[in-house]
């Protein structure tokens, strides 16, 4: 469904993503992990167009994505993005934030999307909160709402870029729960992320990332129990044991 | 002081003519500033490089050139070109036009303050520019710009006297012809400063109570 070959994106002389190639079948939840900087957070950029990609391809459902396109808005609506900063609407309620794509993007009659929308929030725990302004919620809150206003697209696809790494500890698993649930409710996901418990039991395949390039890929437990790369194995070892 | 009051309320007619007209010339140049300025601002923003060099080229020029000699520009040199134009339109205009210039850059200054995370969000739900602008950026702004903008209406007003220089009889005007008539200097010109005084309060007031509901604190 999503499918990349040999990506390859700079910024200025830093070359960040060094020949990227992957694919994501449906249903799929793939985990993106690896040291700061190895270029997770830009690959998933360049899978909706929030960044261009200097050189390969990146198709989704056989749809070439181009940032300069005008097609990249129809691929925005199919393949969400959540983001670590949530990046909530603050002038708009909850129920507003998950309703305006669909109103103003889909065009569906209000009343459509807000029943969706409440149905939606319930969903991620949050059917109290609809009038809520985001800076009344809290983090885990505020991702929450933001899983809702991707999912009021109907996505083929979620991205989540580190969507627990500005949380406080304990607001990680309210995230980490819902995230679990569309996995298992067959949402295509593919998550860059630092959580290796979640990777664990959720993901499908992880992917390790060093220096712009895959260093190991494979079945989530395997690579995370066993890795065989010594990169992978020394990351991993730091990511588990900090001490 | 008796003699000042005698002489307000025979001066005072007259005064509220200019009162009405100054009111004319700064709601009017204010609408037209408001929405030139927006669109050099929104063309600074729009990420075509064209629109914003031409933009910045715009602004600069305005700015670079003193408010009176917009004016009279305006008003004397386009009959030369077929654009004849009353002292009032001219006025309304031309000061919409020297005020677009701070407009924009307040606007602009507004919109560039928002998180860029709002704009990866709207992208992110599929949003094209315009709307983007409409339903996530200007909202934001809006409490941003608001403060400034007031403090930009009570030079408005003020400058509006500027007026007077391409023969618009708003209050400053009408002042200076009703001293060098009676030569009673001092009560008119006290006239017109408690004039001024008197619409710019309301304003004041205006743009205390928008930093309390929009300024930094909030």
């Amino acid at each position: 469904m999503i499918e990349l070959a040999d990506v390859h994106k700079s910024f200025g002389s830093n070359h960040v993503i060094k020949g990227f190639s992957a694919s994501v079948v449906k249903g799929e939840v793939v985990c993106i992990i690896g040291p700061s900087g190895s270029g997770k957070s830009t690959i998933l950029r360049c899978i909706n167009g929030l960044e261009q990609y200097d050189d390969g391809t990146i198709d989704i459902d056989g749809v070439r994505v181009d940032r300069r396109d005008r097609s990249i808005r129809e691929i925005r609506t199919q393949v969400s993005m959540v983001f670590q900063r949530f990046n909530l609407f603050p002038h708009r309620t909850a129920l507003e934030n998950v309703t305006e794509g669909p109103i103003y993007v889909k065009r569906e009659p209000r009343e459509d999307a807000a029943r969706r929308g409440r149905e939606l929030l319930s969903r991620v725990g949050l059917a109290d909160k609809e009038q809520a302004y985001p800076a009344a919620l809290s983090g885990g809150q505020q991702q929450r709402v933001a899983i809702a206003r991707a999912l009021a697209m109907s996505p083929k696809a979620i991205l989540f870029d580190e969507p627990t790494s500005s949380l406080d500890p304990e607001l990680v698993g309210e995230v980490l729960g819902v995230m679990r649930s569309l996995a298992e409710d067959g949402m295509t996901m593919v998550v860059v992320t630092h959580e290796m418990g979640f990777a664990r039991e959720v993901a499908d395949r992880v992917l390790f990332l060093d220096q712009g390039l895959i260093a190991e890929e494979g079945p989530a437990r395997e690579l995370l129990t066993s890795p065989r790369n010594p990169r992978t194995q020394d990351f991993l070892k730091r990511v588990l044991h900090p001490m | 002081m008796d003699r000042f009051f005698a002489q307000s309320v025979e001066f005072m007619p007259i005064l509220l003519l200019g009162v009405k007209l100054t009111i004319l010339v700064t709601i009017g140049s204010l609408a037209v500033s408001t929405v030139l300025g927006l669109i050099w601002a929104l063309m600074r923003v729009s990420g075509i490089r064209v629109l914003a060099a031409i933009s910045r080229t715009i602004v600069n020029v305005i700015r670079g050139i003193p408010i009176i000699v917009q004016l009279f520009y305006i008003y004397f040199v386009l009959p030369d070109f077929g654009i004849t134009l009353t002292a009032l339109q001219a006025a309304i205009i031309g000061l919409g036009i020297a005020y677009s210039a701070y407009q924009a850059e307040n606007f602009r200054a507004g919109i560039e303050a928002i998180d860029h995370g709002q704009v990866e969000a709207a992208q992110s739900i599929g949003m094209g520019w315009s709307l983007m602008m409409r339903r996530v950026i200007l909202p934001q702004a809006v409490r941003i710009v608001l403060p400034p903008y007031g403090n930009t209406m009570i030079m408005m007003l003020k400058d509006s006297s500027q007026a007077s220089t391409i023969t618009v009889a708003e209050l400053a005007l009408q002042g200076k012809l009703i001293a060098s008539a009676t030569f009673q200097n001092s009560t008119v010109f006290t006239l017109v400063a408690l004039l001024y005084l008197t619409m710019s309060i309301p304003l004041i007031l205006l743009v205390g109570w928008l930093e309390k509901r929009f300024g930094a604190s909030q």
